[in-house]
């Protein structure tokens, strides 16, 4: 099987509240909060694609699209 | 379906807190359904009141948002009425086992086909912080500022003592787990009980210096340990998670229905 390839951090600003759990436990430090306090992918080229900030999110407001998927 | 399928845009953002538990159970629900494939027409959610119980107004299934601790029983009579629906009940501690502590052992006992999901935060986090029969000896809440003297109980122990024939446990740390859990929970033809561990930074973590919503999480991840791990013969007081019980025994809508059906042919 062919690794995910990253299309796009999908992130919903609107939604997204700056808890940082996503940025916290993101195994590759990519994520980060930007001075709204709101999530943006800081270092994308990075991002394994594990999808563990998409599962962790309480605000469902990250979303990680691969190539496969679209 | 996609997540987002099932759930209803028109109330997002929700008003759980920031870095609250009960969005990523929500979440991990919603893996789990997705990954079962099924339609929002097939599932009934009916919760109590709480902070938890606010899932019923996020997803799009039918759902019923009920009283107070008396979700179950509500429940019951869906689950009754329309069996080949799938019912699930999130419910928080203290609406599940105080308020709802006899519902729950009841349920539990007739082991009719239900999903409870028990979203443990032990605290009352919508009324403002008040200690709940989870919060545990030695803890702190609004209504204990010297410290909480009650002491909690096992929910997991308590459900298989009430005969619950599905019992597991999880933390909103383990997300896959959590995914894996609720999907077997919900495939299995009986009374499930899924206790997961959830943060509430707002007051349980304030109260008791716990730290951010991730913090909490990492405590999650540093004080549980797989269901009879070395770990935890070398240190009783981490807590267990995984599957404590899964057995078949009859289902209660099922045995019902026989005796509908021994009726019917006279005496
Ligand atoms: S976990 Fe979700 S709500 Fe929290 S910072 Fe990340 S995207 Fe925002
Ligand atoms: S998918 Fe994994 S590696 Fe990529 S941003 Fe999310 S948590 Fe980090
Ligand atoms: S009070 Fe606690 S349980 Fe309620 S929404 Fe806020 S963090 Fe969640």
């Amino acid at each position: 099987m062919a690794k995910p390839k990253l299309k796009e951090h999908r992130i919903n600003r609107e939604w997204c509240k700056g808890c940082g759990i996503c940025v916290h436990f993101c195994p590759k430090s990519v994520l980060e909060l930007d001075e709204m306090d709101k999530v943006v992918a800081a270092r994308p080229e990075d991002c394994i694609c594990c999808k563990l900030c998409e599962l962790r999110c309480p605000d469902l407001a990250i979303e990680i699209i691969t190539a496969e998927k679209e | 379906m996609a997540i987002k399928d099932y759930i209803r845009e028109r109330f997002f953002p929700h008003l759980w807190c920031p870095g609250c538990g009960h969005g990523i159970v929500m979440n991990g629900m919603l893996h789990a359904i997705e990954k079962l494939g099924m339609s929002r027409n097939e599932i009934v959610m009916v919760s109590g009141i709480g902070c938890s119980s606010r899932i019923s107004c996020y997803v799009d299934f039918h759902t019923l948002h009920t009283i107070h601790g008396r979700a179950l029983a509500f429940a019951t009579g869906v689950k009754l009425g329309l069996p080949e629906l799938n019912v699930i009940v999130p419910m928080g501690d203290g609406d599940a086992l105080a308020i709802g502590g006899n519902h729950f052992i009841h349920a539990a006992r007739r082991n009719i086909d239900i999903t409870a999901i028990v979203m443990n935060n032990r605290v009352y986090g919508m009324t403002g912080g008040q200690f709940s029969p989870l919060s545990g000896y030695g803890t702190k809440a609004t209504t204990a500022p010297y410290k909480n003297i009650d002491h909690d109980f096992d929910i997991a122990q308590l459900a298989m003592a009430a005969g619950a024939s599905f019992v597991a446990r999880t933390t909103a740390y383990h997300v896959k787990q959590m995914t894996d859990i609720i999907r077997k929970a919900i495939l299995h033809e009986g009374f499930s009980v899924v206790e997961i561990l959830t943060q509430c930074p707002t007051y349980f973590g304030r109260k008791n210096k716990l730290g951010d919503a991730a913090e909490m999480m990492e405590w999650f991840k540093d004080f549980t340990t797989p269901i009879g791990s070395k770990a935890k013969k070398e240190n009783d007081d981490l807590i267990e998670r995984g599957i404590f019980v899964q057995k078949e025994i009859p289902e209660y809508c099922e045995e019902y229905d026989k005796i509908i059906e021994h009726a019917m042919k006279g005496s």
